[in-house]
């Protein structure tokens, strides 16, 4: 195979490891399935008929893989959920709602290789026993579900989806099922209602583990894109292979996707763990914009807990023979468990950088407006809290809060985290919390009114001059 | 739910946009899109087949109306009310046409920051749309007095590495920044 070329200036950074993204951005690639064979597409999911599905499984398992969506729970062990007398019909569910804000690496699998994930999902309808899987892709994406549409069709002209998969006894159907633009529907419950034609309210765990409990009650796998594409690999080169690929307990590659204030952002596919944030931010994204400096990033999707790059942190037990280990925030890998160490997490790696020029106040009152947008109105303390939070913040930024209202802002994130059905109640409440830890002296002194009126940057005095209107 | 009630909940008044469909009508086509969406389920399931067949009326026809809500209700046996909760839920729905290009800019945090704010407002300025009356958080949609454009903040697009990005129809746009506006515009105004 000759050497892969990639498009003018969208060349991979050196300290890349692309598989999942081997075709993004790829001279002389196209999605369509001819392309893909010509590649040596399908010849996984060869190989994987010929196995026991168990034995794909525990290759899964063996691999390490954690789920790319962002909780990062081992993709084998979800598997092996499935209730071991289950007689129901099982389904397999390709969660391509990707809606997370920093997020942006299905995108690009989906318009460019759609074949590299049905593949994928051959294989774990293989695995799982599953006859039927959807794809629930955003409604945001109207051209990569057109692209998917066509692909399935070509996949089913050349037998690697339908009826008698290449000549065997298994059967598997593939549908695309577009969303209507609500952000709740990436959280696996709310997709599985919204998939059954309903509003999108998560449901509560136990019971209904969608494994055991899922779509029309039958045992369901909701799997993220990236994850279902890795599943290829892993059956490609081996769990034991693949788990040599980036630190134990954090194996394989990741997609990384850099936003907001670096010189470069954009996505880079790492092996997991194996490159810092000071790596990633300085040489990979050529470091902050010019006569600015890094103040803050938000490693793993907007939920994930701020960090600040001049923190340090202690990390217990993890130095030699058990001694506690300084770690300051530019060496952290960007690994599940480091960034969950520093108390925060790898989330959907969606990775958002804000330089000195941003004000904390607006920073969070533009995440508090999104959750305030997405709360699906189920539980209350969600429904009302991510409304008062964003209330509270709005006024910080029009100049009208007072310093009382940082307590305010912190005790309502407090009585959401927790006590809510889904994960939304953290995802909303998080940001709040670790911004006012981190950055409470700022936004005490933004409510000041010498302060609350000075000028913002520009981008920021848009959004206030908005919110002043109203 | 009486036909009444339905047609109080979704009033779906008429805006400049209106002009640019044609009003709901039950075609061929909309029967066949719902035979084929339906037999993706199983037969005792069709309710899951809601979304699909009101993106087909919405494409075709800009927004859900009542009409098309009591429709799709009895193509799917399932009461109307079960129709009109998804479509006054998801935003993805709308209740009365947009303009004959639909805009939706990203306001999101990476967005934001690369000046999605100042992107709404010079289209708004360019377009002669007036958001000022309008409630800045869940998201409304103006349209332009002559009905050809209309806008909508959206929530992050997924696309945050090439802020600031929008939709035009079913068009993706990225690296739009204000001063593009006229430019984008320009693509859709000789069409």
């Amino acid at each position: 195979m000759s050497e892969i070329q990639y498009l003018e200036g969208k060349q991979p950074d050196p300290r890349e490891h692309r598989m999942i993204f081997r075709n993004v951005d790829r001279v002389g690639w196209n999605p369509s399935i001819d392309r893909y064979l010509e590649d040596g597409g399908y010849e996984q999911l060869r190989k994987a008929m010929d196995m026991d599905p168990q034995v794909i499984t525990d290759e899964v398992k063996k691999s390490g893989l954690r789920g790319r969506g962002g909780a990062g729970f081992p993709t084998g062990v979800k598997w092996g959920f499935i209730p071991p007398k289950n007689t129901k019909p099982v389904y397999l569910i390709c969660n391509a709602d990707e809606s997370e804000p920093g997020t942006f690496k299905d995108r690009y699998i989906l318009h460019q290789d759609p074949h590299q994930l049905i593949e994928g999902m051959v294989i774990t309808c293989l695995a799982v026993g599953a006859h039927v899987a959807y794809i629930y892709i955003r409604e945001e994406f109207p051209e990569a579900a057109k692209t998917l549409e066509t692909a399935i069709a070509e996949a089913k002209g050349k037998n690697f989806v339908g009826k008698g998969v290449l000549g065997s006894d298994f059967d598997v159907e593939i549908h695309v099922h577009r969303g209507a633009a609500a952000y709740i529907c990436g959280e696996e419950t709310g997709l599985i209602e919204s998939l059954e034609g309903k509003r999108p309210y998560p449901r509560i765990k136990p019971p209904y583990f969608p494994a055991a409990l899922g779509l029309y009650m039958c045992p369901t796998i909701v799997n993220n894109v990236e994850s279902l594409c890795h599943v290829k690999h892993i059956i490609g080169m081996g769990g034991d292979e693949y788990a040599k690929l980036g630190t134990p307990r954090n194996t394989g590659t990741r997609i990384l996707c850099v936003s907001g204030d670096v010189k470069k952002p954009g996505y880079f596919e790492v092996e997991v763990g194996k490159v810092t944030m000071r790596e990633l931010l300085y040489d990979m994204c050529g470091g902050p914009k010019d006569g600015r400096e890094f103040k803050a990033v938000i490693p793993g999707g907007s939920s994930a807990k701020i960090l600040r790059c001049d923190e340090t942190f202690t990390l217990k037990g993890q130095g030699p023979d058990g001694t506690d280990k300084e770690l300051s925030f530019w060496d952290i890998p960007m690994d599940f468990d480091s960034l969950a160490a520093c108390g925060s997490m790898a989330g959907s790696g969606g990775v958002i950088v804000m330089d000195d020029s941003r004000k904390m106040s607006w920073v969070l009152n533009n995440i508090n407006q999104f959750y305030a947008h997405e709360s699906c109105g189920q539980c209350t303390p969600c429904r009302e809290g991510s409304t008062w939070m964003r209330k509270i913040t709005d006024r910080i930024v029009a100049g009208k809060a007072s310093p009382r209202d940082i307590d305010i802002l912190e005790s309502v994130a407090h009585q959401i985290d927790g006590k809510t059905i889904c994960a939304f109640g953290e995802a909303c409440s998080w940001p709040v919390e670790a911004i006012i830890a981190k950055y409470r002296d700022e936004l005490v002194a933004d409510t000041k009114p010498e302060n609350a009126e000075a000028a913002l940057n520009p981008e920021a005095e848009a959004q206030r001059r908005y919110l002043q209107k109203a | 739910m009486s036909e009444a009630v339905l047609k109080e909940l979704v009033a779906s008044p008429e805006t400049p946009g209106t002009k640019h469909f044609p009003p709901f009508k039950p075609t061929d086509e909309l029967e066949a899109e719902a035979t084929r969406r339906l037999a993706q389920f199983p037969d005792d399931h069709k309710r899951s087949a809601v979304l699909p067949i009101l993106h087909h009326i919405q494409h075709h026809h800009g927004f859900i109306s009542a009409e098309a809500i009591q429709w799709t209700a009895d193509r799917l046996g399932i009461e109307p009310i079960k129709v009109a909760e998804v479509v006054t839920f998801y935003p993805g729905f709308r209740q009365s046409a947009p303009g004959k290009f639909h805009i939706r800019v990203c306001r999101t945090l990476s967005c934001a920051m690369g000046g999605s704010y100042e992107l709404m407002d010079r289209l708004c300025e360019i377009t002669g749309i007036d958001r000022s009356s309008l409630d800045p958080h869940h998201h409304p949609i103006a349209v332009s007095p002559c009905g050809t454009w209309s806008v909508e903040f959206a929530e992050c697009l997924a696309s945050c590495g090439t802020a600031p990005v929008c939709l035009v129809n079913d068009d993706f746009h990225e690296g739009v920044d204000a001063d593009k506006s006229r430019q984008l515009l320009d693509q859709y105004a000789k069409a």
